[in-house]
């Protein structure tokens, strides 16, 4: 029966997004039922996490047709690590949601489809299928379009338009590599691929399929150079919707690449995770460098993003247990941090009315609580000892020196030290240098509501705590890692052992 | 639109879509057809209405506003997959119980059927809240009107 809590995450966002539907026109019946489901997401995916911890990996042949005929669940540490990621991040974005969203916003279908872009992300976090991967990413995708245009604006039209039809390129591309490999392999089964693909003779059209998925999942993580659609697009939505997409979506196209790449595509290393390894440092330099030149909160935050995805990317063009251990490890602590500084980015406007740099100021005078609350996140991000990104840049860092790979090394640190100068450049113009209009035009925090500030209070305790207590955050890493570096041990789990 | 021929027209045609559509969805049991194609047979009928007489004539069709058409089918869809878990099988796995109609007669019911049913009650609910969002104007709000 072990088998229902890898499901019970999915059900969960199911019965969420249908009961929200049905109380569309009860708005705070809706609202309950919204944060309820978020919450008792969050409550599934700790179950999840404790089963697969103590359990090992569970699988589920749904519909109980045998693997690999039927659609498999199969869930392992990275995954379950990744669903309850998802779960808080979840939880957190629609508690800021409430006071944010207004009965316009309501109408056009908020509640409903975050949870259906919930349910996307942790879909493609519990499958164990390529083709039903794709499935889970057109739902995430259909519920991010119509949460991105929530609003109706010029500008967001605008994004929404070069999101969609760059995401579509990508969807093409995926579908594209999915036929080649059903044709070589005859079948999507993540453990069945992972045991055929070694006997495939010819590696030249299996290279060609793992290059179209490498492109695909890519365009989806915005690695350089196909991240164009990101900045494009992510400072326009609300900051609720904008908090969930920086956190989860560009993740769940690394998670696909960590995936694809330690799991399936392992027949040559030094072609596929070479490419990688230049792709993900041009993605740390072209993201810090484009930070820098931006003036809008969310902008520049958006440009981090991909910078910072490249260092997740590095860990795995590394492949080494270590490497792999600090990609996950980064991936947990940026999805934390991402999400809490477009919150803060969000309050930081509100407050003192603009997302725009130079239209506003005199925050840490009105709100020196704020200040704090942006430095914890910011800092972290920038990879100061001793808040989580510190030791998730040390590991990577130290994992490219025992390789040898010195330019990336420098890349990873050079990365981090222009980091901060996006960070103190926000910090310097939204809350050091006075407000434009004159004091007293940035309100106090007092005007900001509790329910904005709680979930920006929960996501900064987490990056302390994985800060200052950073051995069992390191130890589950560890074993993800461990496991994604053993695909013939996913294989038995899904399939049996060999005759 | 006004145009005698398409309201003549729909008037014969919307009801025989639909019932098109109820056989498409039981049908696609075993063959093919189901809920998918059939709820889009189903909302071309009800879009022909909404074109022939207006998207009021096509609320009035619908009954329920489709928002709720599509919560219900997702519901729907969603209590599927459970009773799986009270015979202790995997999730989704298709249960079925034979109801016996005398004369050697049975009528299978099941949980892919009642899947099915979802399915169709999501596309009807889901298409048909696109149709008439872009049918009608912007400023009133459809989820206002009974």
């Amino acid at each position: 029966m072990s088998g229902w809590y890898a499901v019970a995450p999915l059900i969960v966002a199911v019965a969420a997004a249908a009961a929200t539907t049905l109380a569309h026109a009860a708005p705070r019946t809706q609202r309950a039922l919204s944060l309820g489901g978020a919450f008792a997401l969050l409550l599934a995916a700790v179950a999840l996490m404790d089963a697969v911890w103590r359990g090992g990996m569970i699988v589920v042949q749904s519909s109980n047709w045998a693997a690999p005929f039927g659609i498999t669940l199969a869930v392992d540490t990275f995954g379950a690590v990744m669903t309850l990621i998802a779960a808080i991040t979840g939880a957190a974005c629609l508690t800021f949601a409430i006071p944010e969203i207004e009965e316009r916003h309501r109408r056009a279908w908020f509640h409903p489809l975050s949870h259906v872009l919930l349910l996307g992300v942790c879909g493609a976090f519990i499958t164990g299928d390529l083709f039903n991967l794709y499935v889970w990413f057109e739902v995430m995708l259909i519920a991010s379009f119509g949460l991105m245009t929530i609003g109706g604006t010029k500008a967001q039209t605008d994004g929404a338009v070069k999101y969609v039809s760059l995401n579509l390129v990508a969807t093409l591309l995926f579908l594209l590599a999915v036929g080649l490999l059903y044709g070589m392999t005859g079948t999507l089964n993540y453990a069945d691929l992972a045991r055929t693909i070694p006997t495939v003779g010819n590696t030249g059209v299996l290279t060609a399929a793992a290059m179209l998925l490498m492109a695909a999942f890519g365009m989806k993580a915005a690695v350089f150079p196909l991240f164009f659609w990101l900045p494009a697009a992510y400072h326009t939505p609300l900051v609720s919707v904008s908090a969930v997409f920086a956190g989860l979506l560009t993740k769940v196209g690394v998670y696909a690449l960590i995936r694809a790449f330690t799991l399936l595509f392992t027949h040559d290393v030094g072609w596929t995770h070479q490419i990688l390894l230049w792709v993900s440092g041009l993605t740390m330099i072209t993201g810090v460098l484009g930070a820098a030149a931006q003036s809008e909160m969310r902008r520049i935050l958006s440009w981090h993003i991909i910078s910072q995805i490249g260092y997740m990317v590095m860990g795995l063009a590394l492949y080494t247990p270590l490497a792999i251990v600090g990609s996950v490890f980064y991936l947990v602590h940026h999805i934390v941090v991402k999400a809490n500084l477009f919150l803060i980015a969000g309050v930081a406007a509100r407050l003192a009315g603009s997302m725009e740099l130079k239209k506003i100021g005199g925050l840490y005078r009105a709100a020196p609580l704020l200040g704090v609350l942006f430095f914890i996140p910011a800092f972290s991000l920038a990879g100061f000892p001793p808040l989580s990104g510190f030791w998730a840049k040390l590991i990577l860092v130290r994992a490219a020196l025992e390789d040898r790979e010195w330019w990336i090394a420098a890349a990873a640190l050079v990365t981090g030290l222009l980091t901060i100068y996006s960070m103190t450049k926000i910090w310097g113009e939204a809350f050091w240098k006075p407000h434009p209009r004159g004091d007293g035009a940035a309100a106090p925090l007092a005007a900001a509501p509790a329910a904005m500030l709680a979930p920006i209070v929960a996501l900064a305790a987490c990056t302390i705590a994985i800060g200052l207590f950073a051995q069992p955050f390191w130890i589950v890493a560890e074993r993800a890692a461990a496991e994604l570096l053993d695909p013939a041990a996913y294989a038995a789990a899904v399939l049996g052992r060999l005759p | 639109m006004s145009s005698l021929i398409l309201r003549a027209a729909t008037r014969v045609l919307a009801p025989m879509m639909l019932m098109l559509s109820l056989f498409l969805l039981w049908r696609g049991h075993n063959l093919p057809g189901g809920g998918f194609i059939g709820g889009l047979v189903a909302t071309s009928a009800i879009a022909l209405q909404g074109i022939a007489f207006g998207p009021e004539a096509a609320r009035r069709t619908l009954v329920l506003p489709p928002a709720v058409i599509a919560g219900i089918g997702l519901a729907a869809a969603l209590v599927a997959t459970l009773p799986a878990g009270l015979a202790a099988l995997p999730f989704f796995t298709g249960l079925w119980l034979k109801l016996d109609l005398g004369d050697g007669a049975t009528l299978p019911l099941s949980t892919p059927l009642l899947f099915d049913i979802g399915v169709f009650l999501v596309v009807i609910g889901g298409v048909c809240a696109i149709l008439l969002a872009l049918e009608e104007d912007p400023e009133t709000d459809p989820t206002e009107q009974p």
